[in-house]
């Protein structure tokens, strides 16, 4: 059955994929694992967008096999405003009355009982509706028989009246080219609640790469999070991912080569432990201190994660380090022999850990560790160019990439949510063949993200060989829609 | 650090070819409960190392778990609720973790085991790996 699905204005890459991941959770593509000949379907949702509506308008319509899926969907995201079950669209109120008029009675009455209590809410996207104008739209509705009693605080069945009009294209929003009314009954709807309760501002332990929590929710519904699947980050750090996936039930796991953010944090007080114990979640399963270029796994261990979700250290904000000395690793010096006296409390060398070989090494250590059709998520950072980003993503013959969503971040990077399912078992070969077609990314893609130039292009504002018609250029073309900057 | 995790770590010092399982060291054990998650528990045996868990937990003082364990255990509630015991709520809050090989020491403090390296036991063997003209 087709829905009405709002989102809220934001993020606007994210919603989507957000809605196709929670379908696959909630099950919605159960019936359609292969089609007729065995082969696997593609897994992804039917979408369709209201009559001259922008690609990036909070309102689109979705098909979906149940209602109960639907409002799981809607219930779980972090996006979704509401899914609605549409009685009527128009362009005008008798077109809307027509239409809801029309709409069968055996799908309206149901709702419209004596013994239910019911609220009406008027919402608009783009403009503003008074109190008063309210009140007539919803008096205008005395053509629905509604038997049920009111109640604003509790109702069992909600109805919305949401409009949208053209009100002018200056204002960053998507444009509009009719105005357009929707009255639906609500199925299920996003509980943003979450956000204040777990935002960064009020969290004991931050880092200064603490994922913020709406992100953070995100990433987990992306990862297909459930009770009881164990989830890893091997970039831990103050544990902001993995609050969200425990939040959600998730068993967590967390590596950091830096001891003294998983195990000392700022005191007793103040660590990765007492975050969790802060919103009463199950505490993490375990905590250590490894280094993502030599993992510690015993040999043998492999498809115990259900999901790894990550913020790979990229050198904006925070470098990533491995094992090693500079030196050491350029093989200009042998290895220094820490003397038996000092082994005890003695600090190793790291060496700086460039984005191509932490995006190799978490690949090889997802295709090895993750469960097949577990979930790899992790922020993979991107030059913008043109207003358009070079999508070429890494790639490991493991797996196969459901969904890439851009976060912009400043007019010349952005950050990408790469989300990938792993559909083929890891092998010595699969893991050799996998290196050398991460030798070529590296030599086609990368080489901006070496040596700097990622920092660079973060942090000195304009490039130098633009000049002067550069900028001018820079502020006529400065976009007045502002479409995924929100 | 939780006898799951004991079961997932080897030491992995270059030249080491069985660093599996670490011998434990104990200062201080202490328990934490955890949720019970059957699902999670069924899922989790096919992955364990039964005889490492077992020794493990026998080390930490808990010597409920048979010597054997096979698939057809996990229908028994009593079974499950011993291995989820010794899985998830041992803890070895202070210690090490000794490889069995070279009786190198990791040390576990506050319940995070240290599993990083000194420079002349790891040289990195992936330190070549994006030079181009090693392929």
């Amino acid at each position: 059955m087709w829905y009405l699905c709002v989102f809220y204005h934001r993020l606007l890459d994210y919603r989507k994929p957000e809605v196709e991941s929670l379908a696959e959770l909630f099950g919605a593509f159960k019936d359609s694992n292969s089609d007729n000949n065995g082969n696997p379907q593609k897994k992804s949702l039917e979408w369709r967008l209201p009559q001259d509506h922008h690609p990036d308008s909070p309102f689109h319509f979705v098909n979906l096999p149940s209602e109960v899926i639907a409002r799981s969907i809607a219930n779980r995201s972090i996006l979704v405003k509401g899914i609605y079950e549409l009685w009527g669209e128009g362009s005008s109120y008798e077109e809307l009355e027509e239409a809801v008029k029309g709409y069968p009675d055996e799908r309206k009455l149901p709702y419209l009982t004596s013994e239910s209590t019911f609220k009406i809410t008027v919402d608009s996207f783009g403009k503003v509706i008074s109190f008063q104008e309210q009140n007539d739209r919803i008096r205008g509705f005395s053509y629905i028989p509604f038997k049920g009693r009111v109640n604003l605080r509790n109702p069992e069945h909600k109805f919305w009246l949401m409009e949208t009009d053209d009100y002018g294209s200056n204002n960053g929003l998507p444009p509009v080219v009719q105005r357009r009314i929707f009255f639906g009954r609500e199925v299920g709807a996003a509980d943003r609640k979450l956000l204040p309760t777990y935002q960064l501002k009020s969290r004991t332990y931050l880092g200064p790469t603490a994922m913020d929590a709406e992100m953070a929710f995100l990433m987990a519904n992306q990862a297909l999070v459930t009770p009881g699947k164990l989830v890893f980050d091997p970039f831990v750090g103050t544990g902001s991912i993995l609050i969200a996936a425990a939040h959600f039930g998730a068993m967590t796991m967390g590596a950091d080569i830096d001891i003294r953010v998983v195990r000392d944090g700022r005191g007793p007080d103040c660590n990765v432990w007492s975050n969790f114990k802060q919103y009463g979640l199950p505490m993490p399963i375990s905590l250590l201190r490894a280094d993502n270029n030599l993992p510690p796994w015993r040999p043998g261990l492999k498809e115990v994660f259900d999901a790894i979700i990550c913020d790979p250290p990229y050198g904006v904000r925070a470098g990533g380090r491995k094992s090693g000395g500079r030196k050491l690793l350029k093989g200009v010096v042998g290895p220094y022999t820490v003397p038996d006296d000092k082994r005890t409390d003695h600090i190793p060398s790291t060496a700086a850990y460039s984005l191509v070989e932490c995006v190799h090494d978490l690949l090889d250590l997802a295709a090895r560790m993750l469960v097949m059709g577990g979930r790899l998520v992790f922020f993979y950072p991107v030059l913008r160019e043109d207003d358009s980003i070079d999508s070429n993503f890494p790639e490991h013959p493991c797996f196969k990439l459901v969904a890439s969503c851009e976060q912009i971040l400043s007019f010349r990077y952005s950050r990408v949510l790469l989300t990938m399912v792993k559909t083929g078992s890891y092998t010595e070969e699969i893991a050799e063949s996998a290196r050398i077609k991460h030798l070529e990314f590296k030599e086609n893609h990368l080489k901006w993200l070496e040596d700097g130039n990622l920092h660079s292009a973060v942090f000195s504002p304009a490039d130098p060989q633009l000049g002067e018609t550069g900028d001018t250029k820079f502020k006529e073309s400065k976009p007045k829609y502002r479409g995924k900057y929100v | 650090m939780r006898l799951l995790t004991h079961n997932m770590l080897s030491s992995n010092i270059k030249g080491v070819t069985n660093g599996f399982p670490l011998r434990i060291e104990v200062e201080k054990v202490v328990e934490k409960p955890v949720d019970f998650n059957a699902d999670f528990l069924k899922n989790m045996f096919a992955k364990i190392e039964w005889k490492a868990l077992v020794d493990a937990s026998r080390i930490l003082g808990y010597a409920e778990l048979p010597d054997e364990a096979e698939p057809s255990m996990l229908d028994s509630d009593d079974f499950l609720k011993k291995f989820h015991h010794a899985l998830l709520e041992l803890h070895l809050e202070e210690g090490a973790l000794v490889c069995p090989e070279t009786d190198r020491r990791f040390p576990v403090t506050k319940g995070i085991p240290n599993m990083l390296l000194h420079e002349d036991e790891d040289i990195n063997n992936s330190a070549a790996f994006l030079n181009a003209d090693t392929v």
